[in-house]
């Protein structure tokens, strides 16, 4: 009787083993931002190649001000830390506070979009200028999606990590996770974005 | 952390349609997904024969006599296009990827089946848009390669449906391969080790990686050009500044690894179909794992050989003439040890073997015409001519579609439960295998005397060539009929086939034929040798 116990406790075992696998949705998102990665650096290239070879037309206005950028990489680098916050807070079980981190970040996310904004709208030169022109507004524009995207994500998870029936908790922390991961790549490739669109 | 399966989750999957209704369902069983990629992988193959059929009998004469000019530039359009992103990539990646891959890792379904039920229907509809795009305002012009300022300057409308149809289709293939890499890296069972798992695991491993690092940047280029075409900036437009070199070095960085795409794979399949019918084990498994993952780096930095004649440096003509020269000894690695792998083997010719067998000869063809062409002063010579036509399609016809067809004669039990008639499938080889290197062997001498493609009107001394050539697309137009018939009567009243009708050591065929839900009724079966043929069972690992 006890073996054919015992068989029965392998079996039940190893049919647990087969109802649960590892977590690798992570890695599968690390996959896909790495494929995103891969179209602004085709976008780089792009422009890097065009500002080689390409010579502006006499007259070409491409010189752009700095203080708004600068305000921008500040604003993101500093919304990468507040989301950090939130996360932790939500590890210690602290719900609302970790809230009011999330909402701090959309904020962020908010001002820079209405930062990039301003900035288009007082920019001297149009879409279809020229070259240099057509290049900036894809590369920021580009960038500018994927902020829109990550801010409306930030709300969506911001309304689930609320106390009652939300359903981000310590236990289930992998959608936020997944949103900070895309902000920092977001974040990361702003930073790029700014020093070889700004500042080279 | 782990996840474990809801319950209510399970609950679900039972409210699915059973039977056929199944397969026009947001299915996410695996083997569902499997056969959606193979039938709707077909049907466009068909349509992209047909195709194929109308521009072989437009080039039976040397005047544009059977359509007119504009019409013969959108039907070789749709044409390249549905071949290589409806038919090839979805079939030999999605449909035996899927079918497959879980059944290699020891997996009950793929990492991610939302995302991969997901990634099929991206493409019904996105083909059925290309294919409407004809009736609309006329199909794109301007070639699978939508070069501007051909692609700038053709009517819009159906170059924009065009554009969106292949981001739509390269989205379904960056989900595909993320799955694929997912499943393959983290879903393995406990105790099956990299080395041990089959030849197209690496296959399909090193494919999605070249799908994940290259299929992005042709989507970031095909928004700039629709913005050249709808926005009227000036990217790859010379008149407004721009450069539509840097669209040729962007469009290249993705087409020239998405020919490894389309024929990685079938390097996998064709490792393992041989073993099986040869009865011996893959010979030289190490140098296969290392040959694909030489062939995926070098597959990345060889693009520009397609642009010799674009005004490019004498430094980067040489580069990529090395580059892609090295890409023949792996390549070479891998056909020698095929040979191996039939050498003193007990060899069944069937339908199986023989496709494979006509892979082999077929694509050392295409190889050698390949690394011809990787020679500066001999391509700048044949660029843009038929030799290069001939090329290709030795590559992707004689290479990839063969395999598929072998594919498909020998899993076909394995998913139907039911053999395939092997005098109906020999027929069918014979008759592919004749009508193929008709049409595509003449070519190469048209080539080389300086027929230039994609031209609707020759010279009429190249007449009597290519009627042979349209005779040969005739033949491969016939030999899909043998192929159909077929199917269709096996699937009826096919003989049983058993769970193992070939004896095969992969861990697909330890289960039931067809296989039940989750693959296995049990727990997944450890295949530590999966090519351990002519051994002793106590020998086998």
């Amino acid at each position: 009787m006890t073996t054919l116990d015992s068989s029965k406790e392998i079996q039940k075992n190893n049919s647990e083993v087969n109802e649960t696998h590892e977590d690798f949705r992570m890695f599968g998102l690390i996959t896909f931002l790495i494929a995103d990665g891969m179209t602004f650096a085709g976008f780089f290239a792009a422009y890097l190649t065009y500002k080689a070879v390409n010579p502006l037309p006499d007259g070409a206005i491409y010189e752009l001000e700095l203080p708004i950028p600068t305000l921008n990489t500040i604003l993101l680098l500093v919304s990468s830390a507040t989301f950090h916050k939130a996360g932790k807070a939500l590890l210690k079980d602290k719900n609302s506070e970790s809230q009011k981190w999330l909402f701090l970040t959309a904020f962020l996310g908010i001002i820079f979009l209405i930062c990039q904004l301003f900035e288009y709208f007082h920019l001297p030169f149009g879409l279809t200028d020229n070259l240099f022109a057509s290049t900036f507004y894809a590369l920021t524009g580009f960038h500018g999606l994927h902020v829109t995207l990550g801010t409306l994500m930030i709300l969506i998870i911001a309304w689930q990590s609320r106390i009652k029936g939300g359903r981000l908790t310590s236990q289930n922390i992998f959608p936020l996770e997944a949103v900070e991961l895309y902000w920092h790549f977001v974040d990361g490739i702003w930073v790029i974005l700014f020093i070889i669109l700004y500042l080279l | 952390m782990t996840i474990s399966i809801d319950p209510q989750k399970t609950d679900n999957e039972s409210l699915q349609p059973k039977g056929w209704l199944r397969y026009f369902s947001f299915s996410l069983d695996h083997k569902v997904i499997g056969i959606q990629y193979l039938v709707c992988g077909f049907l466009f193959y068909l349509i992209g024969g047909t195709l194929a059929s109308a521009i072989r009998i437009e080039l039976a004469s040397p005047m544009s006599d059977f359509m007119p000019r504009d019409v013969y530039n959108q039907v070789l359009t749709l044409h390249g296009t549905i071949m290589i992103f409806l038919w090839i990539v979805p079939v030999v990646n999605g449909a035996f990827g899927n079918y497959l891959i879980p059944f290699y890792v020891g997996a009950r379904d793929m990492a991610f089946p939302r995302l991969n039920a997901v990634a099929f229907w991206l493409i019904p509809p996105s083909g059925l848009m290309l294919v409407a795009s004809y009736f609309v305002e006329g199909a794109a012009q301007a070639g699978w390669t939508a070069y501007p300022p051909l692609s700038i300057t053709t009517p819009q409308s159906g170059q924009i449906i065009w554009i969106l149809s292949v981001l739509l289709l390269g989205g379904s293939s960056i989900f595909g391969g993320i799955n694929f890499i997912a499943t393959i890296i983290k879903l393995r069972r406990p105790g099956l080790k990299l080395m041990q798992l089959p030849m197209y695991c690496w296959a399909m491993l090193g494919t999605s990686l070249l799908v994940v690092l290259s299929t992005p940047v042709l989507a970031g280029t095909l928004i700039l050009l629709s913005f050249d075409i709808i926005a009227n900036t000036g990217f790859f437009n010379p008149v407004l500044g721009g450069n539509v070199v840097v669209y040729q070095h962007l469009f290249w960085f993705y087409s020239h690894p998405a020919v490894y795409i389309m024929v990685l794979p079938a390097f996998g399949l064709v490792s393992e179909i041989l073993p099986v019918h040869a009865r011996k084990p893959l010979f030289g498994y190490t140098t296969m794992v290392f040959s694909i993952m030489g062939i995926v780096v070098l597959g990345l930095v060889v693009w520009a050989h397609h642009m010799f004649t674009s005004g490019t440096p004498p430094w980067m003509r040489l580069f990529f003439t090395i580059a892609t020269a090295f890409i023949a000894v792996p390549t070479g690695i891998k056909f020698f040890n095929w040979v191996a792998t039939l050498w003193g083997g007990k060899i069944s010719i069937n339908s199986a073997m023989l496709f494979s067998c006509g892979f082999i000869i077929n694509f050392v063809f295409g190889g050698i015409t390949g690394v011809a062409l990787a020679q500066v002063p001999f391509d700048i010579h044949v660029h843009d001519t038929y030799f290069v036509v001939a090329h290709f399609h030795y590559i992707v016809y004689g290479g990839t579609v063969f395999i598929i067809f072998s594919s498909i004669y020998h899993w076909f039990p394995k998913v139907i439960g039911k053999m395939l008639n092997e005098k109906l499938g020999i027929l069918h080889f014979i008759i592919t295998f004749i009508g193929f290197n008709l049409c595509f062997a003449p070519q190469h001498w048209l080539g080389l005397n300086g027929m230039p493609r994609r031209v609707a009107e020759y010279d009429p001394q190249f007449q009597f060539v290519n009627q042979i050539s349209s005779l040969g697309a005739l033949l491969m137009a016939i030999s899909t009929i043998p192929f159909l018939i077929n199917v269709f009567l096996s699937v009826r009243n096919g003989k049983d086939a058993g769970d193992n009708p070939w004896n095969a050591l992969t861990p697909e065929w330890l289960t039931s034929s067809p296989p039940p839900v989750e693959n296995w009724e049990g727990e997944a079966p450890l295949v530590a040798e999966p090519y351990g043929y002519g051994k002793e069972i106590s020998e086998r690992k």
